[in-house]
Order: C-alpha cells, then structure tokens, then sequence
C-alpha cells in the first residue's frame, strides 16, 4: 500500500492518535507568534488575555456570581481559540501521517555514480544534477532523473499506490523516473535532474504536510474582508464603552470582550486554514499533487477544459461495434470470418472483434485445426488465415478491393458507399473478405467511455466549456465529439494549436485547464491556468505543470475543478454563516448588558434567557462549540452538486444565510438552559 | 396610516417609476457623450467654460488623475467658500448687512456645502448675505452634486470598460452634470415651485405690523431657485432654518410632494444609467430594486410609526387620525402636510443624504426617529445621494458578491470584473471609515462634559441628538434632529472633520477601484457565473446591507430610539 494510498476514505476519518496529536498542536499553537499567521485569532487570543487580566484585577470586590460568570467566560474565550487551533491541528494532522509515510521510502540510498570515468558510490544525499548513475533490478532509485540509457520495469507504488510496475525508457515521454521508486527488471543508467532536498519525494512530503502552504489569492482577500469586519467591531466596543458610560450603563471589560469575540466572524476566521489544507488533501487523497493552492483555486475558476481525446474522452484504443454483411454474405458468415481472422489478432482492434462477435452472434468458435495465421505486414496491410481451404483476409479498404480484385473475387457494389459512411461516422471501416467475395465490413470506431457525455453536461450546468483535442481528421473528430458530448473540438492539432487555442481562450477572458505528459506539451501546460500533468510524463511536462496526477489517469481533471469549487464554496459558506450568525448574539447579548440600567430592555430578550450572565456566557459559549460543530464540515467540503450557479446560490444561501440566522437562536437558548441549570445566575 | 397616506406614496411611486427611466436613459448618453437635443444649447456655454479653464475635452484621465481633479477642486471650493463667509460683511449683494462668519461656523459651512452636506449650525436668514447664499451655497449645491454624480459615472466607467487605465475626463463629467442635467432640471423645478407658491425675488426683507400689534420681519430672497437644487442635488441646506417646514420653502401638500419626488429621482436615476452604461438594464434594475426595498421599507414603517402618537400623553388623548381627529399625530408636523406625508417626507431626505426636512425629527416617536437615523446608518444607498448613493451601493454589490460569489465556487466577480484582494482592502476601506469616525465622534462627543452641554435633552434622546447629529455628518447627509447646539467651536470643528473624511475618504478608494476594475479583463459570462440581475440577489444586497452595516451601530440604537421607546411604552 501507498502512504497516500492509506489514509484514502473519503470525510473525515482521523484516527485517536490524530485527535491527541492535535489536541496538542492546539495548545502549541497558541503561542502569539504562530497565531499571528490568523489574524482573527490572534485578536480573540489578546483581547481574552486582556479579559482575563481585567478580571482577576476586580475578583476580590466581585461577587461569587460575577466571579463565576467573569472566570467561566474567560475560560471559554481561551477554549474559543483553542479549538481554532484544533481544528486547523487536525486538518494538518492527515497531510503529517502521510509525509512520515513518504519521509520511510527517502531512506538514503547508495548510488553509482559515474564520474570521470570511474564508478563511485556515493549516498543519494551527495547527488547533484548532471550525475549519471546506473541502477538495476531490485535496487531503489536514488533520486529524481530521466533514463538516458536502457528500459526497465519500475514499481512506482511507492508514489501512485498503485501496485501495477510500469515501463520506463530511455527517449520518449516515458524516460523519467522519481527517487524512491524500485527498479524490478532490468538496468538502466539515469541522469539526475533535481538536487537532493528538491526532488519530487521532497515536494510531496512538503505539500502534504502544508509545510509549504502559502495563502491563495481568494484566502488573501477573505482574510483582509474578515480582519476589516473585525476591526469594524473594535471600533464598535471601544466607543460602545463611552457611549454606555453616557447612558448610566457602563459595561466590565470581560462583557465587551465577550461581546466583541462573537461579533468578529470567528467562525470563519477558526476554521479557515483548516479549510485550505483539507481542499489540498482531498486532491491529495485522489492521488493528485497541486504544487501550490493558488492552482486549486483556479481549477474552481476553469471555465475551459481541453481534453485529450484519446485516453481522456474515448479508450484508448478503436474497438468494433457492428457487423456489415455485404452481397450475398449472411451476417453469421461474415462474423465466423470475422471471428477466424482475428483469433489469432493480439491488436487491441483484433481482440475487440472477438470480444464483439462473442457477445453478439452465436458461433461455433472451434477454429479447424490446419488453421494457418496470416500476420499484418506493411506490404499487404492486411491479416488473416488459411483455414480449411479458405482464406480469409481483413484489412483496410483499399487493400482488401485490391487483393479481390487480383484473386477475381465478387466486389460488392455497395462496399464503397459502407465503407465511406462508417468513416463519416468517425469509424473506421474493416473489410472481411475470401476468396470468393467480400463478406462485408467490421465497423471499429473509437468508443466514448459511458458517463462522458453525462459529466460534459453537468460541466456545462457549471458554466464550463469542454474542447475535445484530436489528432484526427475534422471529420472522425466531429463525429466523436458529437457522441462524447463536448463543446467544441480540436481536429489534427498540432502543439501549436493546441498553444493558440489556450491563449485565445484566455484573451477571451477564460481560465483554461488541460492535461498533458508529452515534452510537447509542456509550452501548453506552462501556458495553461490549471495544467495537470501525467506522473507517467516526461519531468519537462512535470515541471511545466502546476499539478501532477499520480494515477496518469486524464479524466480526473474534471474531479479537480470540482475540488476547486468545493474549496471555495465551503469557504463562502461559512463565511456567510458566520456573519448571520450575528444577529442572534445581538440579540442575545445587547439587552443583557443594558439590563440592569434598562430592565425594559428585557422585551428584546426573545430568547427568554434566563439571566444577563448566562446570556452572555451562552452566546460565547456557542460561539466556540459551533467551531467544533463545523470542523467536519470544513474537512469535507461542502457538498457539492454540478449545477448552475443560480441554484448553488440559492441553496447555500437557504441552509448557511438563513440557516445561520436561525441556528444560534436555538443553540444559545439551549446553552442557557445548559449554564443555569449548572448555576450561572 | 390612513387610505389617504397610501394614497399619497403611491403617487409618488408612480411619478418615480414613470421619470426614472427617462432620466437614467438620459443621463447615461449625457456620459457617454451620445449626441442629442440638448447639445444645442449645452455645447457653447461648456466650450467658454472648457476655453476659460483651458480643459481638453478629449483627454482622458486615470484613476489618480480624476481622484485629484476631485480633491483639487473641492479644497479650492472650501477655501473660497470659507473666504467668502468670512468677508462677507464688506462684499456686496448684502441688503441685510450681516457681519463675517466667524471662523469655527465658517469653516463647519464651508466643508458642509462643498461636501454635499449641507449640515447648518446656523439659521440662513440671520448669517448669510445674499452673495453668500447665491454666490456660495449655491453654486455649491450645484457643483458638490455634480462631483458625487461624476465619482459615480466614473465608477461606471470602470465596471463597463475593459484593460484601460482610463475612466473618462472630471472636469467635463463635472461640467456636463451641471450644463446638461442638474442646471435644466432646476430651472424647470424652480419654475414649478414658483407657480405654487414658493418666493422668488432679490428684495429686502418685509417689516410687517401684525393685528396682534407685533413687528414681524418676511423674510425673501431666491428661494425657489435655491429649494429645487436643494433636493434635486441631494443637498438640504436651506435658505430659512425651519427648511422645508418653511411656507416660503414649501408652501403647500402639492410641493411637498413634488419635493419629495425631486429628492429622489436623481439618485434611482442613476441605478438606470448604470444598467444603460453596462449594457444590461436588468444589472441596474437589481440596484434599483435593493435601493427601492429599503427606502419604501424606511418610508411606510416612518410613516406607519408618526401616525402613532406618544404614549405619555395618557388614555385621554386621541392621537391616531380619524374623522374626528384631523390629521392624527401632530407632534413636530406641519398641518400643512400631515403626519404621514411629512414623515415620507423626512424618510427620503435621510435617505438621500439630503438635510432637507419639512417636520421636526427630534420630536417624532422614538422609533420614527430611529428609522430615520437608521436610514443614515446604512451609508445612504437607499437611494443615496446622487452619486454617492449609487457609488456607495455598487460598493456593497462588489461586498455582497465576494460573500455569495465564493458560495458558488468561482473567485467572486462582478459584471464580469474579478473582485480580488486589491478590491477587497479598498472595500474594507469604505465599510470601515464611515462608522468609525460617526463612533468615535459620538464617543468623543459624549465624553465630554462641554460638548454634553450643547444637548437640549439627556438621557436616551439626548444620546440619540448627538449620535444623529455625528451619523448624519459623517454620511454626509446635513439632516438634523434638532436638539443639539452645533455652533460651538468643538463641534463646528469636529463635525467638520466628518463631513471632510466621511466624503473624501469614500471617493478615493471608490476611485480607487473604479480603476483598479477597469484595467482588468472581463470574464465571459457563463452558466457558472454568479448571477447578480436577479430578485434573489436584490434581497441578497439588501441583506448584506441591512447586516454588514446596519449591525454594526445595533448597540447604540438600542441605548438610544430603542431604550428610549421601551422606557415611554413600559
């Protein structure tokens, strides 16, 4: 199993062992110079500090009652942050385990280096970019290269998970191989392309663990939203003081505190970096590696998606899927001949016949024994096989006509007309034929992996335009591009054209995402805002990149916009859910603290809390608990659904706009009930 | 509220409904410099001011050089407004002979009218000459409209140009504000009044010998020419200390009404002219809709509020409006006008930042004047001042679509325009300034036992006349509850210094961003955009309003209007 791989269950699965080592995470990180970093939390941490400093000052003239309230409200601002800290641990915690993973397989390593002619070992650390170094079959990579010499089988599970070894060699997009990874046959020679400390293995461990996490541009502008809000409040509970002094209701320090820290979107400001780092894991747990957040938000951003058609839209490979009896033929003659001839066919086209005329047509498959294989060879473009005094060919077209035409064999007259509709149906027409006639026409056309055109919709609900990239004729391309379902097509493109296409998307104002492994299409991916390369690619496509899919599997770039999206959906909607929340703590806590001043202030008491002290204490206390209420919201992601805007807007903001309006009302009154009883008063 | 009132705002509904389109459509070709009728007449008389002050009518400017046509222009204008007042006495055009402005009230003045303000410590038919109030206020009802009006079109500009760093000339938005729309509306406004009753006239006042035996001086002056750009310009400051209330002002229910209309028309104009200039009308019917949402919310509930009486008059006393009571809750009205219609009235001058007012706010109910300070409180978008009112609500547009834009998973855009970390500071900015400098000049204000003694009452109404009188200054709005003594020299000074920050320190960073918008592409519109043309999104904009803003001055609405109600009804 993978590091990466263990850990893969989707929401939130932490183990005890997680929760301890967050628990105490929470407590390091209160120290203010880690806690800067969020600038909501670090001015909860000052001004409970402030708090509880006001408190102990007046706790000997104070009665029990106050002194409960004061020391109780205190505590629960420190909890406040704390859990802040928890969660932000904890979401941490799961990229930790999987870097102590990663951190086994870059055991240091022995290397042969080829150096001035002579052969050294030397230890992987000691590698610089240039080396050549000759590994062979059960040794470990010792790091980052690309093969200049030799084939191999490599187990790369280390890295991808999966178990399946895959072939590197040298020349081509299959030359590069990654440090940690164990070569199983063979040998080659690697040339190092990336100092230790800056390998992939380096990168990962790094990105998994959130060590180099930077705030993304959204997460900037979130940040100076909330700090303006919060600042907003400071001015609010500063004057307030003043202003109450004028109205004969001068509040203690510990109540405007208290006050102030539910007004500021904590909950947001709590649970925000929490957020970041749980959107970089989900990619993570889909074995993708964004080298930086900045590049997840863009992928939620993408309003274009270049697909590879080959791989990506259609399997890879053309597969039959109908029988065309020609003439007299019946189409069980022509599917025995079908099925004869390709028996022996190890092409994936071949074996598709097979696959077809089996599942299809019931025929004696027995072949006769005197059976005499015909291989394709360029200069007849055709196969087949001798068997039983018959000879049976398949082949292109052209080459079929040619042959029958030589033998004197029947040319039905419609063979033209079939053949020529298949291809402008995108297939690819495969003429039977025999000695006596032409028995028809096998149509292989590239097969559109089921779902496609459903997922292509539900992009377009997203607003997003899906480009089908083909090296086929315009023709074959339309076709296809018909049945996957997508936007627009690409026919023959070139790199260039696949380079003009992405800069004119975004002259236009589009974000493009595309995916690439070839060393041609490194300008592209670089061009590109989201460019996903293959982990089975060339390094010059890794680097071009700003994400690599461990899996090479080009379909996922679709899961990454919806990783995207979801990021920034579940931050806007706790965003909005921590500021609704604020009218039921105004609520709560206003007519509290001028109680005692203005008793007829108790009609705005709609909760019916039971008195000023547990008011307030009760809305603090909420104010904390919904942190921890949300963390497995802010791990997982919002839910989210491939529809259109209007409709993702209009359901968050029923279940976190009005939802955060209504929730505090009910979860306060329910604290108070809770604090009374255990006799705050 | 009676069959009657209803009667009354719907009319007014209707006159709004049927000129605000024609208006914005118009006012938007008038920016765009589409060529129509009015070229005629306009052109000549702005190609001598554009040859007079050497403008290039065709030079564009960036954002910095519109923002410091902008300063440059109004600190000038404070300046020479200031040195007027001052030398007043030994100018001409002064039949009263009144001596300078003392310098505090100068200043306070000065600021007050440059600043669209137009907050008076002072009464107008006592301190200011003629020259003064001509040559002076005047001009600057006109030209301090036309700077908001032009800030707003500027911001425009920026939402509907692509990659450009240009947002169009000030000094030609600025004179074409005032040759070509606010110049036309007011001579035609000033006639309308004057055919129903409103003074107009040069002469000295009348001394008069009443039954009574008394000497009463009619006062006069060009009333009616200064009332219609009073409203129309969102100003307020008027030519008599009982403003609107006035029977020179504001003669009779016909005017009243048609003042009204004239407050508002400007200000839900230029949400039109916004669609128009984007081009896509429904972008500005979703502002027109959010602004229209909270003034008729503000107006019924004022007007629904004064046609409660108060309390402490006893069970006797019938104070709702009946066949036998005539006009129901008089307190602080006008009997000319009613209860109602003066409270729709006052409603949508707090609510267009204008200082006019036909009734007296510091004696409505405690909420009915609550509803009023509320209107200021939430940053004068409903409609606003003409200009800053549109510049103000696209501002929170652009917050409101940061909000809900992340909730459906793009980086948050509007019109096409990302609004990222840049835009977010200077949105900050704006949503910051306001209430901070009405807080801590209210807190200041009240901890000082000098400026407590300006107070005419204390306690929950007294806390409500001070913070009025901050809110209303640093919103620029001019209303006063009365109530409080402003000409001292702290408060002439202090509030001064609202006005100065709470005007100045929005239009930069609005500038800011209307540059900041404008050299950003536009992303096409798809199914995954955020759409912000739609009813939802109106009441999205109201809610952020109403929350982000409004909330923030909850704790000081309830020591004041909110206390003060629960006390009397208790």
């Amino acid at each position: 199993m993978s590091p990466l791989a263990t850990p893969r269950v989707a929401g939130l699965s932490v183990d005890g062992d997680q929760v301890r080592r967050a628990l105490r995470d929470a407590v390091v990180k209160l120290h203010p110079r880690t806690l800067v970093a969020n600038p909501i939390m670090f001015i909860v941490e000052v001004t409970s500090v402030l708090a509880g400093v006001f408190w102990i000052k007046g706790a000997a003239t104070s009665s029990v009652a106050t002194n409960v309230f004061a020391g109780a409200t205190v505590a629960w601002l420190v909890v406040t942050v704390l859990f802040a800290n928890f969660a932000e641990a904890i979401a941490e915690g799961r990229g930790k385990a999987q870097a102590d993973a990663l951190r086994r397989t870059r055991a240091d390593t022995v290397a042969r280096v080829h150096r001035d002619g002579a052969v050294l070992s030397l230890p992987s650390s000691d590698l610089r970019v240039g080396d050549l170094c000759e590994v062979v079959a059960g040794e470990v990579i010792p790091g980052d290269g690309e093969i200049v010499e030799g084939i191999a089988t490599v187990d790369e599970s280390a890295i991808t998970g999966e178990s399946a070894p895959v072939i590197r060699e040298s020349g081509g997009d299959r030359s590069a191989v990654t440090g940690g990874t164990r070569v199983l046959s063979d040998r080659i020679v690697i040339r190092i392309t990336a100092n230790p400390g800056e390998t992939f293995l380096d990168r990962m461990i790094s990105l998994v663990e959130g060590a180099s996490r930077q705030k993304t541009p959204n997460e900037i502008a979130l940040d100076i939203l909330l700090a303006g809000l919060a600042l907003v409040f400071v001015v609010v509970i500063v004057t307030l003081q003043p202003i109450a002094g004028y109205a004969r209701a001068p509040q203690s320090i510990v109540v405007l505190v208290a006050l102030f820290v539910c007004l500021i979107p904590t909950t947001i400001g709590a649970l925000l970096s929490a957020i970041g780092i749980a959107g970089m894991d989900r990619l993570v747990q889909r074995n993708v590696l964004a080298m930086s957040g900045r590049a997840v938000e863009a992928a939620g951003d993408c309003s274009t998606l270049l697909l590879d058609k080959t791989g990506t839209i259609t399997f890879g490979n053309r597969r039959a899927v109908d029988l065309i009896p020609l003439g007299s033929a019946t189409v069980e003659a022509l599917a025995e001949a079908a099925l004869w001839s390709s028996l022996a066919d190890e092409t994936p086209e071949g074996r598709s016949i097979v696959e077809l005329v089996r599942a299809i047509y019931v025929i004696d498959e027995a072949v006769p024994r005197d059976a005499t294989l015909i291989p394709f060879s360029a200069q007849t473009r055709m196969s087949g096989v001798d068997v039983a005094g018959r000879q049976i060919r398949k082949g292109a077209g052209s080459a079929i006509a040619s042959w029958a035409t030589s033998i004197g064999a029947v040319i039905p007259p419609d063979l033209t007309a079939v053949t020529n509709r298949i291809g402008s149906e995108g297939g690819t027409p495969l003429v039977v034929a025999d000695a006596t006639a032409v028995l028809g026409v096998v149509h292989l056309k590239d097969v559109v992996k089921p779902g496609m055109a459903e997922r292509f919709a539900q992009l377009r609900a997203m607003g997003i335009r899906t480009v089908m990239i083909t090296g086929d004729n315009p023709l074959t391309a339309a076709a296809i591009a018909r049945e996957a379902g997508v936007d627009d097509f690409l026919a023959e493109a070139t790199p260039e054209d696949k380079m003009n296409l992405i800069k004119s998307e975004q002259a236009g104002g589009h974000l493009v995402a595309m995916t690439g492994d070839g060393t041609n299409d490194a300008p592209a991916l670089a061009q590109a805002d989201v460019g996903v390369a293959m982990n089975s690619g060339t390094q010059a496509a890794k680097e071009a990149g700003n994400m690599v899919d461990l899996d090479s599997d080009p379909t996922k770039l679709i899961d990454i916009v919806e990783i995207g999206k979801q990021l920034l959906i579940t931050r806007g909607s706790l965003t909005t859910f921590s500021i609704t929340n604020d009218i039921a703590k105004f609520f709560a806590i206003v007519p509290a603290m001028f109680a005692t001043t203005y008793p007829q202030l108790r009609t705005l008491n709609v909760m019916r809390l039971a008195s000023p002290h547990s008011a307030i204490l009760s809305a603090v206390i909420f104010n904390a608990l919904v942190i921890v209420a949300l963390i497995p919201l802010a791990l997982r992601g919002v839910r989210f659904r491939a529809t259109g805007a209007s409709s993702i807007l209009r359901r968050n903001l029923l279940v976190y706009g009005v939802g955060g309006a209504v929730v505090p009302f009910l979860g306060i009154k329910l604290i108070d009930v809770v604090v009374t009883a255990l006799g705050v008063h | 509220m009676t069959t009657n009132d209803l009667v009354h705002f719907l009319v007014l509904v209707a006159a709004l409904a049927l000129t605000v389109p024609l208006l914005g459509r118009y006012m938007a070709r008038v920016y765009e410099g589409t060529p129509q009728w009015i070229d005629r007449l306009a052109l000549p008389l702005e190609r001598v001011v554009y040859r007079l002050t050497g403008v290039d009518e065709s030079a564009e400017q960036t954002w910095r050089g519109y923002a410091t046509g902008v300063l440059a222009f109004s600190g000038i204008s404070i300046v020479v407004l200031y040195a007027i007042e001052r030398l007043q006495g030994h100018l001409p055009l002064n039949p009263g002979h009144v001596p300078g402005v003392l310098a505090p009230l100068s200043w306070n003045t000065a600021v007050s009218f440059v600043t669209n303000t137009n907050w008076q410590n002072y009464s107008g038919e006592t301190t200011m000459s003629l020259l003064t109030q001509m040559v002076g206020l005047t001009v600057q009802n006109f030209v301090s409209a036309a700077v908001g009006i032009s800030v707003a079109v500027a911001l425009i500009r920026g939402l509907a140009r692509a990659r450009t760093r240009t947002l169009g000339n000030f000094w030609v938005d600025l004179t074409r504000t005032v040759t070509r729309v606010l110049l036309p509306l007011a001579a035609v406004a000033a006639v309308i009044l004057a055919l129903n009753g409103v003074i107009q006239d040069l002469g000295a006042p009348t001394v008069i010998h009443t039954l009574s035996g008394a000497h009463q001086t009619l006062p006069s002056g060009a009333v009616a020419t200064q009332e219609a750009i009073k409203e129309l310009g969102t100003n307020g400051g008027g030519p008599f200390n009982a403003n609107s209330a006035h029977p020179f002002e504001n003669p009779t229910a016909f005017t009243n009404l048609f003042e009204t209309w004239l407050l508002l028309v400007i200000p839900f104009a230029l949400a039109w002219t916004f669609g128009a200039m984007v081009r896509n009308r429904r972008q500005g019917l979703a502002i027109l809709a959010a602004m229209t949402i909270l003034w008729a919310g503000s107006a019924l509930s004022a007007m629904a509020l004064e046609a409660h009486g108060n309390p402490l008059l006893g069970p006797g006393v019938t104070q709702r409006a009946s066949a036998t009571v005539v006009g129901g809750n008089l307190t602080g009205k006008e009997l000319r006008f009613g209860a109602a219609p003066s409270a729709l009235f006052n409603a949508s001058a707090t609510a267009t930042s204008t200082g006019s007012t036909d009734s007296t706010s510091d004696s409505y109910t405690s909420l009915g004047g609550g509803v009023l300070l509320v209107n200021m409180m939430l940053g004068e978008v409903s409609p606003g001042g003409v200009g800053s009112g549109l510049y103000g609500m696209l501002i929170l547009a652009m917050l409101s679509v940061f909000i809900a834009g992340l909730m459906v998973g793009r980086t948050p855009e509007y019109l096409g325009k990302k609004v990222q970390a840049a835009e977010m500071k200077l949105v900050a900015v704006y949503i910051l300034l306001v209430p901070f400098v009405a807080l801590v000049a209210t807190a200041l204000a009240l901890s000082l036992p000098s400026a407590r003694a300006a107070l005419t009452n204390h306690g929950a109404h007294g806390l409500t006349e001070m913070l009025y009188a901050f809110v209303s200054t640093s919103n620029n709005n001019g209303s006063a509850f009365a109530g409080l003594n402003g000409n001292t020299t702290f408060l002439n000074t202090l509030l001064g210094v609202c006005m100065l920050l709470g005007r100045f320190g929005l239009i930069v960073p609005t500038l800011a961003i209307a540059g900041s918008l404008g050299r950003k592409g536009r992303v096409p519109d798809s199914a995954g955009t955020l759409p912000t043309d739609t009813p939802l999104f109106a009441t999205l904009l109201v809610g952020v309003t109403v929350i982000v803003v409004g909330l923030t001055y909850f704790p000081v609405l309830t020591l004041g209007p909110l206390v003060e109600h629960l006390v009397t009804h208790a």
